[in-house]
């Protein structure tokens, strides 16, 4: 198809070496499957070489780890296992020559390659927001970054990107990055967060005082100024839609500005293939295997949605390995019925969105609004799940069994008072 | 002996001036610029079009009007020579009332006097078959088919290699402070970093050409700042094939719908005039890009969503007093040349000014000018691993692995790309290493992730082939280093 540059064959080939990708590649091989990982960067690992605090790994390794280890336990597992990949290859394209055969072009210091495989999982992680796109106005000056290219710039090559701090974003990387500048001797002068409530984990919102950083909640970040540098960052007072009340302007000085706003799953790859996108998540559509529209694709991790703890990455990875296995044995995913999932009261986004019903199954979602002592229902199934706290920040994981749905055409979840 | 020709700006003007005066043998030519690099004045932010040459009033703008029409056929030929990147996808100005028609015409009959060609009025039927998704209340157009888009940096970029390769000698960082005339004539001029001698000294410096003319004792115009502001959308978004102006009115070309050489959407400017002293302000408003947002839609209506914008600028026209370009020789001081005011349309004019100021050197100034045996006309682009086909890659890769290996995801830009564009920047004399000049001449950053994933690593990759400290590379030269030390600098006191 390509001629001149040469063929590889596989079962399965993965795009991205992060937590996703190198659990599905570890147990697609134990599967049995002849395998290929592929990963842009020098290493494998995907974000986690630079998140050297704890808090990964206490449900797959039942063990607290940071990101360089938790990434160097798979790493491990993977060169046990044989498992055959490559960093520095960025997969430039896929393409769907058939429901059965699907070829990934990747470019590499080697050259390129056409590598073709019976299954694909995509795992190529997300996106940071930057500034122009939550509508950051001003001057285009050094010192505003994303929260993930600050941590690159620190824990990967070693350089402080400022001293005098303004955070936009109270989720959990928001809140972690505060502290690791404070750490480094830095001022975190605020951290400015949209919403009346923060957007991360109790346990991170509470960096904030251990470390005597102000909170500015129902605020934001509309204006950044200076010449070379930033100088000083332009912070509003919102009302409770949202709408910036006029009148409560101000300043405050500082030499960098790190945009926490959140991350988009990088799905450009398959929208290219036509996969067909969940716009509340922004990952693809998917069944209880991980198989997107495209027969044959999966995907896993935060290309997937957006996950705060690794090990349902990790989870999701093997997932569609299983999935991939499965494909690659039958000659697809079977099923005789989907059973479609669908956002009820205060459930912002969710997924897997088709159920075979067939099997046991594990569902991610988010909530719209934090809330205490609430449930989570189906109706058509008549499930209840008691939940002491629901909060946006934190993604829900429920196990269905396969006898609760199996007869259900239709579930609705919802997450409401008790 | 040589005539030395000091050029003071290195925009589209200057570099512009500096490469035709390249080809004579008679002349030593030196372009003078503060900023670390080319092209980072007015030419780094605007609309980037090669303009048709139909709206400048031969009247009351004599210098823009020829000018204009002129660079547009000079483009033609110098994208060529010098493989920058362009698309000539012409121009539709449309009209949404019956009384726009009468504008058109006016623009129509205008555009003959000044030698357009090819211009004419098409219907509405014709209009929506050229462009399909312009607004419902279109009623037709005047359709210019000349029109282009060029990378205006890459142009500046282009243009001033091929000078270097010519003979031409860059002074970059180097800030002209004050002009030796004696017995009414130039001497040269004093500048941060030492006197340049010269027999001529050439005004190309944009939005400070008034202070550099009073330098020389001429104080007869002066330029004000105009703003425009800008939004550019991700690519793969749907926008116009053709580049789309609203009808003008008698203050402004109106705000422009384009998808721009890159192949994202881009939409702006608006107008809004700021006091003479504001010519650093290159802020982006919030007003402004209401009015932006505000205008395009009625020209384009399906805008697609706010988070789809990949970014936000502003761009800052050097408006003279007269509002036509003042290019001549100062009788009052013997080997001045201003070349001022250059506002919209310089880009499309600057090849064009290039030859009229070399018609100026030779008529005015009496310098006979001699053509050298051997000018080079050619000047090769960068490695883009975003245009080579997957054997292409095996091809570079044999030559230098880097080819192989990406570094900025969004637009496909290979290591190798970075390197052969910092190399270019040492070619033109680039000292401070910087990511905006990697930016400008690869394309790396400017994509959906603006920078997040790929920044750093250009930062080690300028570190490393300047030989400087990570975070002492800059963003856009001194004062905007990418950080304050390493990250134990704070701890131990240092930073
Ligand atoms: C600051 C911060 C703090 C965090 N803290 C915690 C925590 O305390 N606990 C916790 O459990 N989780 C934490 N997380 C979240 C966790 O790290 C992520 O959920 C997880 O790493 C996502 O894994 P992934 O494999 O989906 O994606 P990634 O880790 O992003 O990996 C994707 C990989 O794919 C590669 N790739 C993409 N496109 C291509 C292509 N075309 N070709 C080749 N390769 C490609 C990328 O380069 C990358 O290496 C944190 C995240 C951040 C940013
Ligand atoms: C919003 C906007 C939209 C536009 N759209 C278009 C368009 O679509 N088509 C078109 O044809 N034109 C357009 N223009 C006009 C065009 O951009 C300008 O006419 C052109 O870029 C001017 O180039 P220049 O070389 O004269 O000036 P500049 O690019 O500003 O170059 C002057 C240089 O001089 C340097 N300098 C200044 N003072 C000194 C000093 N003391 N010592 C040393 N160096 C000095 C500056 O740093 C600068 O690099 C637009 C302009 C704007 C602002």
């Amino acid at each position: 198809m390509f001629p001149g540059i040469p063929m590889l064959n596989y079962d399965v080939v993965v795009i991205g070496g992060g937590p996703a990708g190198m659990a599905a590649a570890a147990r697609a091989k134990e599967l049995g499957l002849n395998v290929l990982l592929l990963d842009e960067n020098d290493y494998l690992g995907g974000i986690l070489p630079q998140c050297i605090h704890p808090g990964f790994g206490l449900h797959y390794f039942r063990e607290e780890l940071t990101g360089p280890e938790f990434a160097a336990r798979l790493a491990k597992r993977l060169v046990e296992l044989g498992v055959e990949y490559r960093t520095a290859a960025r997969v430039m394209e896929i393409r769907n020559y058939s429901d059965l055969e699907k070829v990934v072009i990747f470019t590499s210091p080697s050259g390129a390659y056409q590598a073709w495989a019976k299954a694909v999982i995509y795992a190529a992680g997300a996106r940071e927001r930057h500034a122009f796109e939550i509508g950051i106005v001003g001057d285009r000056v050094a010192g505003v970054y994303t929260a993930g290219e600050a941590q690159t710039l620190m824990d990967i090559y070693g350089v402080l990107p400022g001293k005098e701090i303004v955070i936009v974003g109270s989720g959990d990387v928001g809140l972690i990055m505060a502290r690791r500048f404070a750490l480094e001797g830095a001022k975190v002068k605020a951290v400015i967060e949209l919403m009346p409530y923060p957007g991360g984990l109790a346990r991170n919102v509470m960096i904030l005082r251990d470390f005597d950083i102000p909170l500015y909640l129902s605020h934001k970040v509309v204006e950044v100024r200076g010449k070379g540098r930033v100088e000083r960052v332009k912070v509003v007072k919102v009302d409770e839609n949202l709408n910036e009340i006029p009148g409560s302007e101000f300043w405050i000085e500082a030499d960098a500005l790190i945009i926490s706003a959140g991350l988009v799953p990088s799905v450009k790859k398959l929208t290219a293939i036509g996969v067909e996108i969940d716009p509340s998540t922004g990952g693809p559509v998917v069944n209880d295997r991980l198989e997107t529209s495209v027969p044959g694709v999966f995907a896993a991790g935060n290309a997937l949605l957006i996950n705060d703890l690794v090990d349902y990455v990790a989870e999701q990875g093997e997932l569609a390995a299983e999935g991939a296995k499965e494909f690659i044995e039958n000659g697809g995913i079977e099923s005789r019925k989907w059973i479609r999932v669908e956002k009820g009261e205060n459930v912002r986004l969710l997924a897997p969105h088709r159920l075979s019903g067939e099997r046991d199954v594990y569902l991610y979602l988010r909530v719209a609004r934090p809330m205490e002592d609430v449930e989570l229902r189906i109706p058509e199934v008549g499930k209840r799940v008691k939940l002491s706290l629901a909060t946006p920040a934190e993604m829900l994981r429920v196990k269905l069994k396969a006898e609760e749905i199996r007869d259900a055409e239709k579930l609705t979840v919802e997450v409401v008072r008790e | 002996m040589k005539t030395k020709v000091a050029i003071i700006g290195a925009g589209i003007s200057g570099a512009s001036i500096a490469r035709v005066l390249s080809r004579y043998e008679n002349l030593e030519v030196h372009l003078i610029e503060k900023a670390p690099d080319v092209g980072w004045g007015v030419s780094k932010a605007n609309t980037a079009l090669i303009h048709g040459g139909y709206d400048d009033d031969p009247e009351r703008y004599p210098m823009r009007a020829k000018l204009c029409i002129r660079g547009n056929r000079l483009w033609h030929q110098w994208v060529k020579e010098l493989e920058i990147p362009h698309i000539w996808n012409g121009a539709l100005i449309v009209a949404t009332k019956d009384d726009d028609f009468d504008e058109l015409e006016k623009l129509l009959e205008r555009g003959r006097k000044n030698g357009v060609p090819e211009m004419r009025l098409v219907d509405r039927e014709e209009l929506f078959h050229l462009e399909p998704n312009l607004t419902p209340e279109a009623i037709g157009a005047l359709w210019v088919p000349i029109v282009g888009q060029i990378g205006p940096i890459p142009a500046v970029i282009a243009i001033t290699e091929n000078a270097v390769a010519n003979g031409v000698k860059t002074h970059l960082e180097t800030e002209v402070t004050g002009i030796k005339v004696e017995n009414g004539e130039v001497k040269g001029v004093e500048t941060n970093n030492g006197f340049i001698e010269a027999d001529i000294v050439i005004n190309a410096a944009g939005l400070y050409a008034d202070r550099i003319a009073r330098m020389a004792g001429i104080d007869y115009f002066e330029i004000h700042p105009r703003k425009g502001e800008y939004w550019l959308f991700d690519e793969g978004l749907p926008g116009p094939r053709r580049v789309l102006f609203p009808t003008p009115t008698p203050i402004s070309k109106g705000i422009v719908v384009t998808t721009e050489v890159s192949g994202h959407l881009m939409i702006g400017p608006n107008a809004q005039d700021l006091p003479p002293e504001e010519k650093e302000d290159l802020s982006t408003t919030r007003e402004g890009l209401e009015e932006v947002w505000e205008g395009a839609k009625k020209l384009w209506p399906q805008l697609p969503p706010r988070s789809k914008v990949i970014r936000t600028f502003a761009g800052l026209r050097p408006e003279p007093t007269g509002g036509d370009f003042i290019i001549k020789a100062e009788e009052e001081v013997g080997g001045f040349i201003n070349v001022a005011g250059i506002r919209s349309p310089g880009l499309t004019s600057a090849p064009a000014i290039a030859h009229e100021v070399a018609g100026i050197i030779e008529r005015d100034l009496g310098v006979k000018l001699v053509e050298k045996e051997k000018w080079n006309p050619y000047r090769k682009e960068i490695s883009h691993l975003f245009m080579m086909s997957p054997e292409g890659v095996n091809e570079a890769v044999k030559r230098n692995p880097s080819y192989g290996k990406v570094v900025c995801r969004c637009n496909n830009v290979s290591e190798g790309d970075v390197l052969e564009a910092i190399e270019r920047m040492k070619f033109i004399g680039v000292k401070t290493p910087s990511v905006d000049s990697v930016k400008f001449r690869t394309k790396a950053t400017t994509g959906t992730c603006q920078g997040s994933f790929c920044r750093p690593k250009i930062v080690m990759l300028l570190a490393r082939e300047y030989g400087v400290e990570p975070w002492k590379v800059t963003l856009k030269g001194r004062g905007s280093e990418i950080g304050v030390g390493d990250v134990k600098a704070l701890l131990r006191g240092d930073a």
